[in-house]
């Protein structure tokens, strides 16, 4: 448990996803079966203890401290996991110190570290912590937990109760916990995802086959989760190099992309999944759908909120996508829908080899068939040249999206003999969305970076100007931390060392006057109402298009321009819903 | 006599009128006597300093040769008498020449600890236990959530982190007396041999080191030029350096830093650290806990830092303590980092040393 403590005290601190996975590859290599596989399945997310609550730790410590020092404590560390960590008097930790010399006195009455009681135990190890609170009874787990951390360092201590409240949070997604298993043979992580589903931890079969020392495991999983295809960005000179007879184009709707999938197990029962594009089920959210996949085969689609046949846009399916319960009046407020781009599996037949419009064929077969009205297709989009496709793009509510052009964020561009392959291959999809909108806005705050930008400044807030009560105002609406060059950051981080009016910790105040100060160009895919911050407006996906040296703040943007670009969104929204 | 006749707190620092002598004076008098040579404890411009050997020479090396009008050199445990109070100096494990300062005049004896630690170090003299009537603590980590762990294993962090990440530099900020020369023999004793680069703001603190026979390998002094080939490479600097220009042309830094406060991970978080080596200088809450007991003082008075619960903790176990609320330390050593981001990044006067 000791190890695996360090690993994810580590990870928490490191910021960069290549190191992240470094130090999980040593790991896994480093540490023996079981361990290792306990560690894989607490980093990929998939362990819960019902039983272990913040009250339960808070007694426990009370039990063993001062109260007037715990609160100056609790005050100081503002975290409880992390305080009761530090405070917990173990006797694995009494160590024998220095002794003192020229004092001859009475060592007994050192407090408050404890006299051991009984002898040291040694840790845990994370198979035990987990196979123990998987069996336990609610009622024996405080003398369990007590045991437990007597027996590991603070690190351990910590590590233990973060996983047991389930809040790891050191910035690890199962995906990358499982790149970091595939690194361990050189394989590709969609090769773990294929066989993930039909194991359980501690995966000591996986490490085995990764490690070359046994077979593939066998896919005993009906309803596998398929690493999805993805699509590559379309460059304007990529298309003198396609041929649009070769081509299919559909909409791009923005909803968020998940697999449907239906199996049956061999005596009979039937298995219903819903994953997200990283492999994560994401069935207990969405009740309402899974109890509709009534068929054995997996679809490649995008989930949506339907009312009255008509999408809604992505405001609200976030709606419904933040709640951490659904509640019977959320089913019915916010039904669930699928819209199928692709179908990968039908029956015991894996359809991936097969050519994009074959296997669309098989889709919109099997969908007329099964007259769900929960999954529809997604219709293609009739063109000829690129410049019809151009014309649709601008226009979808013209071309065939209709009522639902509000939800269309662009066009996805496929070969029609494209196989589906996992991953990113080249010269198979595309994406073609929607231009972003751009805003000019003030440079207001910036903070320093992480990893390797941890010595520039390279988060930057941004605001646009507004009637405040004392006259003209820039009010911050949003943060970026990319879109530009390395370059570009060493001549904005110039300019926030040199312009700097204000410091807290780690963040500075940049000059933003009506004639002194910088204007950064701002791309962003959307707009939402918020009450987190002091606008009222959050921007989806903002980041640096440009940074305007020429442009004097006055002559930035202004907050009527983002109302507007509000009100036009609520707008769609509400034609959507009428 | 009572202690406070003895001692007694003026603007300058802790007093003894008997004597006229301040210690550790945060402003210029006639005579200081000086704990050791950390900047907000040992400063110029007195008339009479009497400290050990070690801290004369580490002021030297700080405050060039003429940094008191008079100096006199106290051997740990001798007696020196001031106008019939008797002062010692004796060991207090903080950095090399460190001492806790004894008074002892009419049958009482007051022991100002200065700043200390129990835990071992192979760069200075280990602690030294002096039985007083008062004992006047320090309590940078007063708070029992602060127990620092055994150093061998934070170094031993250090070094597994090296081995995973052999292309990138690993750059550890280290105050520049005490702690950067501490983790150097510490990092020696783990059994590394490479040679270990240094900001050149603690390239002359170190040599002084090394000439009083502290055995730290090879040390080298960072060459600007170099830094894009030190992958792999060990570099001790000043905290603020960590985050500052000078680190930006090494080679995917790992930013480490060795304190007592990276214990608490929102600290260490705040600073950008992204492997933190809870290496202190000072006592944590059991070693200050521990050594009040050990004193036998009836009376404590709690200094710098965290002093409302080392305060409670005393009276919960019957001996009377106060704060002794000093306006001016801390400015150097383990200070919160917060503030010494900025007062690094203000005024670098700490790198011009």
């Amino acid at each position: 448990m000791n190890r695996f403590a360090e690993l994810l005290d580590r990870l928490g601190y490191e910021p960069g996803r290549n190191n992240k996975l470094r130090l999980m590859t040593d790991y896994f290599r480093t540490t023996p079966d079981p361990e290792r596989g306990f560690a894989l399945a607490a980093l990929a997310g998939g362990l819960s203890f019902a039983n272990a609550k913040p009250g339960l730790i808070r007694a426990l410590i009370a039990e063993r401290t001062d109260p007037v020092l715990f609160g100056l404590s609790y005050d100081y560390v503002g975290d409880l996991s992390e305080t009761v960590a530090l405070l917990w008097p173990s006797p694995a930790e009494s160590h024998a110190r220095a002794e003192p010399t020229g004092f001859d006195g009475d060592l007994d009455l050192v407090e408050p570290r404890p006299v051991a009681r009984g002898h040291n135990r040694p840790p845990p190890s994370l198979a035990e912590v987990i196979e123990s609170l998987q069996v336990s009874h609610r009622s024996d787990l405080p003398g369990l937990l007590a045991r437990w951390l007597d027996g590991l360092d603070e690190t351990g201590r910590w590590a233990l109760l973060k996983l047991i409240t389930g809040s790891l949070r050191i910035g690890v997604s199962a995906r990358l916990a499982k790149s970091a298993v595939a690194a361990l043979g050189e394989l590709d992580p969609n090769d773990i995802e294929e066989v993930w589903h039909g194991l359980e931890p501690p995966y000591e079969s996986l490490f085995a086959w990764v490690e070359g020392r046994g077979p593939r495991p066998e896919a005993t999983d009906p309803a596998p989760f398929r690493p999805p295809m993805l699509a590559h960005p379309i460059d304007d000179s990529d298309f003198d190099s396609l041929d649009p007879a070769e081509m299919t184009a559909e909409w791009k709707w923005d909803g968020i992309r998940v697999q449907v999938v239906g199996g049956t197990r061999p005596d009979g029962r039937r298995v219903q999944r819903l994953y997200s594009r990283t492999g994560e089920d994401i069935s207990n959210s969405f009740p309402d759908l899974v109890e509709a996949i009534d068929f054995d085969g997996a679809i490649d689609g995008e989930l949506l909120i339907l009312r009255e046949g008509r999408v809604q846009s992505f405001n609200v399916l976030q709606q419904r996508l933040n709640r951490q319960s659904v509640s019977p009046r959320m089913l019915v407020e916010f039904p669930a829908h699928v819209r199928a781009y692709d179908l990968l599996h039908w029956g015991e037949e894996d359809l991936r080899p097969l050519p994009f419009c074959d296997r669309r064929e098989r889709l919109e077969a099997m969908l007329a068939a099964a007259g769900n009205p929960r999954f529809d297709i997604s219709p293609l989009i009739p063109f000829r040249t690129w410049e019809e496709l151009a014309a649709a793009r601008a226009n979808p509510g013209e071309a065939g999206a209709g009522v639902d052009a509000a939800a269309v964020e662009g066009c996805m561009i496929k070969r029609a003999d494209s196989p589906y392959v996992p991953g990113r291959p080249k010269g198979l999809w595309w994406k073609w969305k929607h231009d972003p909108h751009v805003i000019d806005a003030v440079l207001m705050y910036a903070q320093r970076g992480h990893g390797k930008r941890s010595s520039f400044y390279s988060d930057y807030t941004f605001g646009v100007w507004r009637d405040g009560p004392a006259g003209e105002e820039l009010v911050p609406v949003g943060k970026a931390y990319f879109g530009f060059t390395d370059a570009e950051l060493a001549e904005l981080d110039r300019f926030v060392r040199r312009n700097t009016i204000n410091r807290f910790g780690p963040v500075r105040e940049v000059t933003h006057e009506p004639d002194r100060g910088l204007v950064l160009e701002i791309a962003f895919e959307g707009l939402n109402r918020s009450t987190r911050h002091k606008s009222g407006v959050a921007m989806r996906f903002p980041r640096v298009s440009r940074i305007r040296w020429d442009k004097p703040p006055a002559e930035a943007d202004r907050m009527e321009i983002l109302e507007k670009l509000l009100r036009r969104e609520a707008e769609l929204d509400e034609s959507a819903e009428s | 006599m009572r202690p406070s006749d003895l001692l007694t707190m003026t603007p300058s620092g802790l007093y003894c009128p008997q004597a006229d002598a301040h210690i550790d004076p945060v402003r210029p008098v006639r005579r200081a006597l000086i704990t050791h040579g950390h900047s907000d404890h040992a400063r110029a411009g007195h008339g009479a300093v009497l400290a050990t050997d070690e801290t004369l020479g580490i002021m030297a090396v700080r405050y060039g040769p003429d940094f008191a009008g008079a100096t006199q050199a106290v051997r740990y445990g001798e007696r020196v008498d001031l106008n019939g109070v008797t002062v010692s100096y004796h060991p207090a494990g903080h950095v090399l020449g460190s001492a806790q300062i004894a008074l002892q005049c009419g049958g009482v004896r007051i022991v100002a600890s200065g700043d200390y630690k129990r835990a071992r170090d192979p760069t200075c003299a280990p602690f030294e236990l002096v039985p007083c009537d008062v004992f006047i603590t320090e309590a940078t980590f007063g708070l029992p959530v602060f127990r620092h762990p055994d150093t061998r294993h934070e170094v031993d962090r250090l070094l597994a982190s090296v081995r995973v990440f052999p292309d990138r530099a690993h750059i550890v900020g280290a105050y520049a007396l005490g702690k950067a020369q501490r983790l150097m023999a510490l990092i020696r004793e783990a059994g590394y041999e490479e040679p270990i680069y240094v900001h050149g703001a603690m390239e002359r603190l170190t040599q002084f080191y090394q000439d009083q026979g502290v055995q730290l390998g090879e040390i080298r002094k960072v060459q600007a030029a170099e830094r894009p080939k030190l992958g792999g490479a060990i570099v001790i600097c000043p905290p603020s350096a960590t985050q500052d220009l000078w680190a930006r042309k090494f080679p995917d830094p790992v930013t480490a830093f060795a304190s007592g406060w990276m214990r608490v991970r929102a600290r260490a978080r705040q600073k950008g650290v992204e492997l933190p080596l809870v290496v202190s200088d000072h006592s944590d809450w059991d070693d200050l806990c521990a050594t009040i007991l050990q004193t036998g003082a009836g009376e404590v008075w709690v200094t710098h830092g965290q002093e409302d619960a080392l305060v409670h903790w005393c009276v919960t176990r019957g001996i009377r303590a106060q704060p002794l609320h000093m306006l001016g330390y801390g400015d150097e050593g383990e200070v919160e980092p917060e503030t010494n981001v900025l007062a690094g990044e203000a005024a670098p006067a700490e790198a011009a040393t």
